[in-house]
């Protein structure tokens, strides 16, 4: 099974900007390299992430291949209320990770 | 005088020489170019590197009709990358981000990858701040280019001239 990173706050005050960075082990095969026989490794990405903000989206990004192993993304967001922050990566083959991190706005 | 005469001769076929070699070049790049404009040799063989035809293509589906502008949207990538596996990338766009103005979303494209999209990400007024970073792979030196989608429709854009000395491998394992 996969393992994700997240670095989330803990607390913030509400308004504030806050930044998220989320990481999850993933080969990332991009479906373009070949054995040493010449057989195609078929592709084996994540192809979507999403991160919900207690249920809200809040922030969606699309991968292709040409992102590097171990997925790594950081954006921001602004600190509304207590609550969750949650994270989702869907891929090929079935793939999907969830995590969550907890939030305290004060 | 002889001598002199010779000598301007020689420098006159030497340069008549390196001409045809440039032009023999030029003619070269752009034969290989025509033909890996072919889709089916830009998507699908392996090896065959996107050309700028097809990331214009990519960004044409994107933006369709709509102009694209420069400025507003900032590309910060190292310009020269020892190794093209993981290339740390920002982007970061010039949006107040409020409920009347913010970015909905920003795409990266590659000229010389397999393919020409990197990755699209969707913001919006709660982000706080248009600012996002990723780490990406460069199968070769090349230009990427960041196109930044606002919430009235506009488009702006900005690249980056990156050298990879070592290639994301696209190789025999």
């Amino acid at each position: 099974m996969a393992r994700a990173l997240i670095n989330v706050p803990a607390a913030a005050r509400r308004g504030e900007i806050i930044e998220i960075k989320a990481l999850v082990s993933h080969e990332m095969e991009t479906g373009f390299r070949r054995t040493q026989l010449g057989i195609l490794i078929p592709r084996d990405i994540i192809t979507q992430f999403v991160c919900t903000y207690n249920g809200a989206e809040i922030f969606r990004a699309e991968f292709y291949p040409a992102i590097a192993a171990n997925p790594f993304i950081a954006f921001s967001t602004i600190a509304t209320e207590s609550g969750t922050i949650a994270f989702k990566w869907t891929g090929d083959n079935g793939f999907s990770m969830t995590e969550s991190a907890a939030i305290t706005v004060a | 005088m002889d001598d002199r005469e010779r000598k301007k001769n020689s420098r006159r076929e030497f340069m008549r020489a390196v001409g045809g070699l440039a032009a023999g070049v030029a003619l070269e790049s752009a034969t290989t170019a025509a033909a890996a404009a072919e889709p089916a040799a830009a998507t699908i063989s392996t090896g065959t590197r996107t050309t700028v035809v097809s990331m214009l293509e990519a960004i044409h589906k994107v933006v369709g009709a709509a102009p694209i502008n420069k400025g507003k949207v900032r590309l910060d990538l190292p310009p020269l990358v020892e190794n093209g596996n993981a290339v740390a990338l920002t982007v970061s766009a010039d949006s107040p981000m409020t409920q009347a103005e913010y970015v909905k979303a920003i795409h990266l494209f590659s000229e010389k990858n397999p393919q020409p999209y990197i990755a699209t990400v969707h913001l919006g007024p709660r982000a706080g701040r248009a600012r996002v970073a990723t780490r990406v792979r460069l199968a070769d030196t090349q230009t990427v280019v960041a196109i930044c989608e606002m919430s009235d429709g506009s488009f702006w854009s900005d690249s980056v001239n990156v050298v990879v000395t070592l290639a994301a491998c696209l190789e025999v394992l």
